[in-house]
């Protein structure tokens, strides 16, 4: 058997969810439920698979590979013009695995949906089948289309299914945190397709094959100077959904305005999708632009981490703090992959990881509180570990993988990016750790003000989370745990791939 | 002058019975007053799909008639092209017609009538044949714009767009005087060689010829800053003459655009590439930029479709086969998608009689399919993924950009990029505002499976487009033989 056909399985099961959703009627809500729920245990089955079947021994950067001839010998498009490429080295196998964990709890989490449940499934599908496209993808057109494909459906899921914020002088409407993402998205991803048809163009190969387009620059194919004018157009139009500072400004509002299972996806997959657009078309397709820029990106990784650590700190809204926060943890993200060293890229993807589940973990559990309370002010709270002991605890592993602590994920992830970071940039690895205090003062302050002190007998009918949030959440934990203590599958796949990186050394 | 002048009527066997059924049409509905008159569209639309398959039959063939019309790959692509589309916009009309339009027969037959000076449009490679396919096509549009004669707006619009289409069409034809003047002939081939043997470094006969040519056509493919007729026609009109001219006039107008500037001027390339691209330029920018102002969801496709024809405008400056092809792959797709849109606009026009953008709230719980089909038709003119839009529009722009016009790429991805925020505000009452009034509305099955059909193609195009661009390949090559 092909091997390359578990890779197609992650696009075409979640595609064909879609599909097969379309045609079941809308009266029927659990059956809606059991297909997604079926369709995200399998994506999670296949997606550890396609993790630890993942060969360390074998040479091949890419495993699992398929190629389909899509169109070719038409127009401008040569031999091996477009084809449907499939395949993933170490930091696809990661990132395959993040986003199988992470849909597989969103899907869990997304059953309590009572309000059209079918249409959101329908474009939940959507979204995962995209997300899943970019990772495995290695043909750029297929890549850009899987990419454009995981914001489409984002309008509608925040719009119809997210809730509004109000504040004391003014609201944040649903419809303007769906706006404000998808066109920050869209338009970001124009700066992409320029990237793509500058790169078309200057390659002269007729085809969007990543791998030989790799190969064509590898062997110098394009001049230093088109790459220091094109890095920039691919690594602003990744970096904005990666959340880099100064465009990140759609993240807080469009994650807080979207449902739960959608704030965990997009907060915890699709941010990564940024980063790796980075690896993919700056780094690996652009290493002189890559290594021109580099110092640019750090400097603004930083201020992302500081800047995203402040704003965290002055919001009294649960899941406005995780948004920020997230702002911040892509900060460390953009700062590994600047460093052009191995440890801190390979830090990099280990935090793409581990803020993946954190951050998803996060947002399902201010879901589960938000649900019962509708409010997520965190000063009208107090003692909630006492109404909600497991939920409170659950919470309280996510902050606390997010400040770093040993044993858990975020340590690994932080430890490696800072060491990559004081290898390189010292005066900037002071400042990212600076970043990482920051952290622990929201976060602690966060437990002390709502999940302890004394109780607030408004919430006196506030109920402990429910068994489905319960899995959910037990199964990000289980990975936050597992690269907490065990990281080594995770750094022996992604290590020796980004030494295949162009630049990195 | 081609030297022996053949005269093989039966390469023209199609539009014959284009022509003979047209005339069925009209009689069925003058001289049989026990002809139900609701049959008539589908005795139409089963006609041009008889059409449709007889056109196949003239497959393979290279021949002219009389070095005036050719019958060749690309006249085969537009022949099915062009009666497909009439028989998509015929098959919407059904119910419109019958209830809103007196005459129903002239109608249909208008519309057949059209369909022939559309095709002899693409297939012309001699000026005045050009021309004249060019009038039959516009008249029969003059007359169907009016054609709600009760109501003001499509008198107005039918008004507005026949002073305007008469004077760009005096324009075209004194732009070809002079070009006929410049070069000696009227024939492309001939127009051609003589430009190519020619020594002469300044030209003005020609320079002001093409211009004129370019406004005139301009007008009837709606290019700024020939565009004004544009929305009061598409506002005025009938619902589904407003889908037709969006479809098969635009792409009429490109089809002896490029058959034109392919055949005859190639030669003389510099100078009208740069009007070409700044007729370009500033239609994709004006077109997209107003369609932010409208309220009314004619208007808005009107203002789109400007931008849309922007986007095809590039194509023609960048002119080669790669381009040449890749517009012919966007504009069927464009065409298709704006079927699906107007399929559905169409069927919600004859459930509640609005066309008011915030008419369209709530039609997701009213009407689930045509709000979902009008969704993805919506996404697909913005350029999103899965859908036609996305794939054609990629292909284009790497087209153009490859012919190197990077700079127009630029444009139109930023643009395109600005359209997503308009559609996005339809789709938002389509999905997001409450509806006016509770309660399913029953759409006709007939509609609906039209509406399916039209969708399924736009994803069709959308994923898997290889057959279709390598048709629209094989359709081009000959252009610059």
């Amino acid at each position: 058997m092909q091997t390359g056909y578990v890779l197609l399985a992650t696009i075409a099961i979640p595609a064909l969810t879609a599909l097969a959703l379309v045609l079941v009627p809308s009266r029927y809500p659990n059956v809606v439920r059991g297909l997604s729920l079926a369709s995200g245990f399998a994506l999670f089955g296949l997606s550890l698979y396609a993790f630890f079947a993942y060969q360390l021994a074998d040479g091949d950067q890419f495993q699992f590979q398929l190629r389909w001839d899509w169109v070719e010998n038409v127009g401008m498009l040569g031999e091996d013009g477009i084809t449907l490429h499939l395949g993933i080295d170490g930091i696809g196998a990661t990132m395959v695995l993040l986003n199988g964990v992470v849909t597989f709890a969103g899907t869990i989490i997304s059953c309590k949906i009572e309000h059209r449940n079918k249409d959101f499934f329908v474009l939940f599908m959507l979204l995962v089948a995209g997300v899943f496209g970019v990772f495995v993808s290695l043909d750029l057109f297929f890549w850009f289309f899987f990419y454009e494909l995981a914001v489409l459906p984002m309008y509608l899921l925040i719009g119809v299914w997210g809730a509004s914020s109000v504040f004391p002088t003014f609201v944040r409407t649903k419809e303007y945190g769906a706006m404000k993402l998808t066109l920050y998205l869209v338009g970001a991803s124009a700066l992409i397709f320029v990237g793509i048809f500058a790169v078309f163009v200057e390659a002269d190969l007729g085809t969007f094959d990543l791998p030989t387009l790799w190969a064509h620059a590898e062997a110098g194919g394009f001049d230093p100077n088109f790459q220091k004018i094109v890095f920039p157009l691919f690594l602003i139009g990744c970096g904005v959904l990666a959340g880099l500072w100064p465009f990140h400004t759609w993240s807080p509002d469009g994650h807080v305005a979207a449902p739960t299972a959608v704030s965990m996806l997009h907060a915890g997959v699709l941010m990564k999708l940024g980063a790796f657009g980075i690896i993919r078309l700056g780094m690996q397709l652009l290493p002189e632009g890559a290594e021109f820029w580099m110092p640019m990106l750090i400097t603004l990784g930083t201020i992302n981490v500081i800047y995203g650590a402040i704003s965290a700190m002055a919001q009294s809204d649960f899941k406005y703090m995780v948004g920020y926060s997230s702002v911040s943890h892509m900060g460390y993200v953009l700062m590994g992959l600047a460093t052009l060293d191995p440890v801190g890229v390979d830090g990099a993807v280990l935090q793409m990881f581990s803020h993946g589940v954190m951050t998803a973990l996060m947002f399902a559990m201010v879901g589960a509180l938000y649900d019962q309370a509708h409010v997520r002010e965190m000063s009208i709270f107090g003692g909630l570990s006492q109404r909600m002991p497991r939920w409170a605890a659950f919470f309280a592993i996510a902050g606390l993988t997010s400040i770093g602590l040993p044993g858990l994920s975020g340590f690994v992830a932080e430890f490696n990016v800072f060491l990559g970071v004081f290898r390189t940039y010292p005066a900037l690895g002071a400042l990212g750790v600076l970043g990482a205090a920051i952290t622990a003062v929201y976060i602690l302050r966060m437990l002390a003000v709502a999940f302890f002190g004394p109780q607030n007998d408004r919430w006196a009918d506030l109920k402990e989370m429910t068994r489905l949030e319960m899995a959910a959440g037990a199964l990000l934990i289980a990975f936050i745990v597992f690269l907490g203590v065990f990281p080594s599958p995770f750094v022996d796949r992604i290590s020796d791939s980004v030494l295949l990186i162009p630049g990195v050394q | 002058m081609p030297a022996d002048l053949s005269l093989d009527y039966s390469l023209l066997t199609p539009e014959f019975c284009l022509a003979g059924l047209a005339a069925i049409i009209v009689a069925l509905d003058l001289f049989v007053p026990d002809f139900r008159k609701e049959w008539l569209a589908y005795v139409t639309a089963a006609g041009l799909l008889g059409v449709l398959g007889l056109s196949f039959g003239w497959l393979d063939v290279d021949k002219d008639f009389a070095g005036l019309l050719f019958i060749d790959k690309y006249t085969l692509f537009f022949r099915v092209f062009f009666v497909a589309t009439a028989a998509a916009v015929v098959l919407m009309s059904a119910q419109f017609v019958q209830e809103r339009l007196r005459h129903p027969g002239e109608y249909y037959g208008l519309i057949v009538l059209s369909t022939i000076g559309a095709i002899y449009m693409a297939a012309s490679r001699e000026l005045l044949s050009a021309y004249i396919s060019l009038e039959l096509l516009s008249f029969s549009l003059y007359v169907l714009v009016s054609y709600a004669k009760l109501d003001a707006r499509s008198n107005e619009g039918g008004m507005k767009y026949m002073l305007l289409g008469a004077f760009s069409s005096a324009l075209f034809l004194y732009g070809l005087s002079l070009i006929y003047g410049s070069a000696g002939s009227t024939f492309y081939d001939d127009i051609a060689a003589s430009y190519a043997n020619g020594t002469e470094s300044f030209d003005l006969g020609l320079l002001m010829g093409l211009v004129l040519v370019l406004a005139g056509l301009g007008f009837k493919v709606a290019a700024v800053p020939f565009h004004m007729w544009t929305p009061d026609a598409y506002e005025g009109a009938p619902l589904p003459i407003t889908a037709y001219l969006s479809a098969t006039s635009k792409a009429a107008g490109f089809a002896l655009l490029l058959r034109l500037f392919s055949g005859a001027f190639m030669p003389v390339l510099d100078d009208w590439q740069w009007m070409l691209a700044a007729l370009a330029a500033i239609t994709m920018v004006l077109g997209n930029l107003v369609a932010l102002q409208q309220h009314n969801i004619k208007r808005l496709l009107a203002y789109s479709s400007i931008g849309q024809v922007g986007y095809m405008l590039m194509a023609l400056a960048a002119l080669s086969s790669t381009t040449a092809s890749a517009l012919l792959f966007h504009m069927s797709g464009y065409v298709i998608t704006n079927l699906a849109a107007f399929a559905c606009i169409i069927a919600w026009y004859n459930l509640t009689g609005k066309e008011e953008i915030a008419g369209f709230r709530g039609m997701a719980e009213r009407a689930p399919l045509l709000a979902a089909s009008l969704t993805a038709a919506l996404f697909s003119l913005s350029g999103m993924p899965l859908f036609a839009g996305f794939f054609t529009k990629f292909i284009l722009f790497q087209a153009v950009a490859s012919e190197g016009f990077l700079w127009l790429a630029v444009i139109a991805v930023v643009m395109s990029f600005v359209s997503l925020y308009y559609y996005l505000i339809v789709i938002k009452e389509l999905y997001i505002s409450e509806p006016e009034e509770p309660g399913r509305l029953a759409v006709p099955s007939l509609v609906s499976a039209l509406t399916v059909v039209l969708v399924a193609a736009v994803f069709w195009v959308g994923i898997y487009p290889r057959h279709l661009y390598e048709a629209a390949e094989e359709a081009t090559r000959l252009l610059f033989a």
